[in-house]
């Protein structure tokens, strides 16, 4: 036991957690924590709004798969992050967001920059806790990390009265803890394991669907193993776009509202589904109803209570994904089960895929998003990790840009938030500085997290920001434009700020690339810079994202471009 | 379809905020919600009853079981548990013979009368909620004037192995 204040003993905490970076703003009420911040090995990184701090802890977490930490004061800094929490929780990437609280003495009597955030934060948090004596924040950050990164991962705030990280205490660190009430692994059930492979080989038209929690739990491998083994071609989930390599024979690409035509187009036909860490969400099925018709589902969740939320399913096996995988292709292989392709369904899929490549419409535009961002494709390293915003460059991300490397593509999909993709990017670049960092970004979505250029520049954590620029609020745009007979408003950016003097002004590189060709030089130039870049590519405003699936409509009701 | 859900929680500061809160944010429906410390301080019983369908009742327990403060979600079969629920009434009295006739009924349903007064009674009665009703039912004719309920409260019978 050592004496120590609750702030050392947060430093001693993170440190053994092996966190050695933070993303945060200072403010009065966590400035003890900051003073012993000051006197650690943790690297800070000064962010210029609380909000980017929590989505580059996330961007951080999701990539290196162990929580990214943030931290923030108390009241408006700790509001300022409850959008990167609410993002981090839809998207179960782990995180640990630390607030600096108001003293003890003070708590509920209205103080200034007091909010009540555990109790703003409870419906969206895995876990919160409010230590009230220095004493317990050891174990609080060990369970707090342990809560985060286990089972399905998520954000877990700890929210630390200012007197309580000044009180000096004996300090305790345990080397493990247990939590009572909270069971991350569950075992996944042989028998279950078993029966699903029987289902697979007894139906006629079976397709892999493979959500975020194949990334998650890093089960690329096994997922492969079996798509090849059982030859069943695999759609993905957006989340878990980038789950099976998109350039593999089997691929088809993520279903949903903008779905890829022939994933929807297999998805719709497919007899028998096994489901792989996906929760169904409304944006991948279309309709609840209409998705389970004539449809077998195995699905395999590390959360039980996904197991018959919004589909009703008819073998359910609770566990870790990669686990539960691994079980599958280790039943295959000793059971000398391999299936040959040489059959009408995957006929009928190749066909298909085949007949969507060809005949699908692109805009024809010279800067369509397909020639974009097939371009960008070309010129970026296949182990390059990509990052989105939210709206139309989000969606033609996921039809045009193909993830070749397992597990590099990342987005906020579950909630949708603007402004995530650019600190997500900055935060993956902290995790894995060795590969490039693209954000495929809107400027809608830029505007609203464009201040952290500071950080990328002033940290030494360049990234790209391939900026679809249609000066315009797209997606909206384009939702005005479908379904309230073009009453456009609210959408016109007017072509503001200027991209290039922007990224120039905080002395990072900005290039206008107004052809296809410009845009392959521009991101070469960025790369071999290595220095924080901005690619303005101004497209067409008029560009809709197509096939789009309606909300509230089926999938198979997919609209496709005339 | 009426459930009761028992939940062994932990007992510390703000897990009933988080469990009647899970209610709110998923859209459940909470009908009586009753809260006390058990046998061992560390942890307290909830006694929930709701009114779901199957399937969202399934998602109510899988998603109160995911709960990391709760350690224990049990669904209830009628049969196999006591449950009870008590209720004060205040009933008006408008005329002498009233008293008579509400301690009459008070005493049919075993329930106990206290601070009989010239113009109202308060009654005490511990009962299923089908009794309740009935009770409530019979006195409404004198006039109900303030009703304070706790909500179900309920324990499994026997040891949980035995049938």
């Amino acid at each position: 036991m050592e004496k120590m204040s609750g702030a050392r003993s947060l430093m001693v905490a993170l440190e053994k957690e092996g966190a050695n970076i933070v993303f945060g703003l200072p403010g009065g009420a966590n400035l003890p924590i900051y003073d012993e911040l000051y006197k650690s090995n943790i690297r800070h990184i000064l962010v210029r709004h609380e909000q980017s701090a929590s989505h580059m802890a996330d961007g951080f977490g999701r990539v290196s798969r162990r929580p990214g930490v943030c931290f923030a004061t108390s009241g408006p800094g700790a509001t300022n992050i409850v959008t990167g929490i609410a993002t981090a929780q839809a998207d179960s990437a782990p995180m640990i967001a630390i607030t600096g609280q108001v003293p003890t003495k003070m708590i509920g009597r209205d103080a200034f920059q007091e909010s009540d955030i555990i109790g703003i934060t409870n419906p969206i948090v895995k876990y919160a806790f409010q230590p009230m004596t220095a004493a317990e924040i050891p174990e609080v950050v060990k369970k707090a990390f342990y809560i985060s990164a286990t089972g399905r991962p998520g954000p877990v705030l700890i929210d630390i009265p200012k007197d309580v990280q000044q009180n000096e205490d004996e300090m305790t660190f345990p080397s493990e803890v247990k939590i009572r009430g909270y069971h991350p692994w569950v075992d996944p059930d042989i028998g279950k394991i078993e029966r699903a492979i029987e289902m697979l080989l007894s139906s006629e038209r079976p397709v892999i669907l493979a959500g975020g929690g194949v990334i998650i739990s890093g089960a690329f491998a096994e997922l492969q193993s079996i798509a090849e083994l059982l030859m069943i071609p695999v759609v993905t989930t957006f989340k878990g776009k980038g789950a099976f390599p998109e350039n593999h024979p089997l691929s088809l690409g993520p279903i949903g509202m903008h779905g890829h035509a022939e994933a929807n187009k297999i998805m719709v036909e497919a007899d028998c589904v096994l489901a792989c860490g996906s929760r169904f969400s409304d944006r991948s099925v279309g309709t609840f109803e209409e998705f389970e018709k004539n449809l077998k589902i195995i699905h395999m969740d590390v959360d039980p209570a996904e197991i018959g939320k919004n589909q009703t399913t008819h073998i359910a096996v609770v566990g870790d994904i990669k686990a539960s995988l691994r079980i599958m292709v280790k039943m295959l292989i000793q059971k000398a089960i391999k299936r040959s392709g040489d059959n009408p369904w995957l006929k009928r899929v190749s066909e298909t895929r085949e007949y969507f490549r060809q005949n699908l419409k692109l805009h024809p535009h010279p800067l369509g998003a397909a020639k974009v961002l097939r371009k960008l494709r070309e010129v970026l390293p296949a182990q390059s990790i990509v990052t989105t915003e939210v709206g139309q460059h989000q969606m033609w991300a996921s039809l045009f840009f193909d993830v070749i490397h397992p597990g590099t593509f990342f987005s906020s999909t579950g909630l949708g938030t603007m402004g995530w993709g650019f600190p997500a990017a900055i935060g993956a670049k902290a995790a894995k500085p060795d590969v490039p960092v693209v954000d495929i970004a809107g400027e809608g979505s830029f505007n609203m997290t464009e201040n952290s250029l500071a950080v990328s520049v002033l940290d030494d954590l360049p990234v790209i920001v391939f900026l679809l620029n249609n000066f315009s609020l797209g997606m909206v745009a384009q939702w005005q434009r479908t379904f309230y007979d073009r009453r456009m408003i609210g959408i016109d950016l007017k072509n503001c700020p200027d991209y290039v003097k922007l990224a120039e002004s905080y002395g990072a590189q900005g290039i206008r690339a107004e052809s296809i060709d410009e845009i392959g030089k521009a991101v070469q130039t960025a790369l071999k810079s290595n220095i924080a870049t901005v690619i303005d590519i101004p497209i067409d405003p008029q560009e809709d994202v197509l096939p789009f699936v309606a909300p509230g409509t089926p999938l198979k009701d997919m609209i496709l471009p005339s | 379809m009426w459930s009761i859900i028992s939940v062994l929680v932990e007992n510390k500061p703000g897990v009933l905020f988080k469990v009647t809160h899970l209610f709110r944010s998923r859209n459940y429906n909470i009908d009586s919600i009753s809260v006390g410390v058990t046998e061992n301080p560390e942890f307290s019983r909830m006694t929930i009853t709701t009114s779901a369908d199957e399937k969202q009742l399934n998602q109510i327990i899988k998603q109160l079981d995911k709960m990391i403060d709760t350690v224990e979600v049990k669904l209830l079969d009628e049969k196999k548990s006591i449950y009870r629920e008590l209720v004060l009434m205040k009933i008006k009295i408008t005329k002498p013979s009233d008293i008579m006739e509400i301690t009459d009924l008070t005493n049919a349903f075993k329930c106990n009368v206290h601070d009989v007064r010239k113009s109202s009674i308060i009654v005490e009665i511990t009962a299923t909620p089908d009794r309740i009703n009935a009770f409530e039912d019979l006195v409404k004719g004198y006039g109900i004037l303030e009703i304070t309920r706790t909500g179900i409260c309920a324990l499994e019978r026997g040891m949980g192995n035995e049938s």
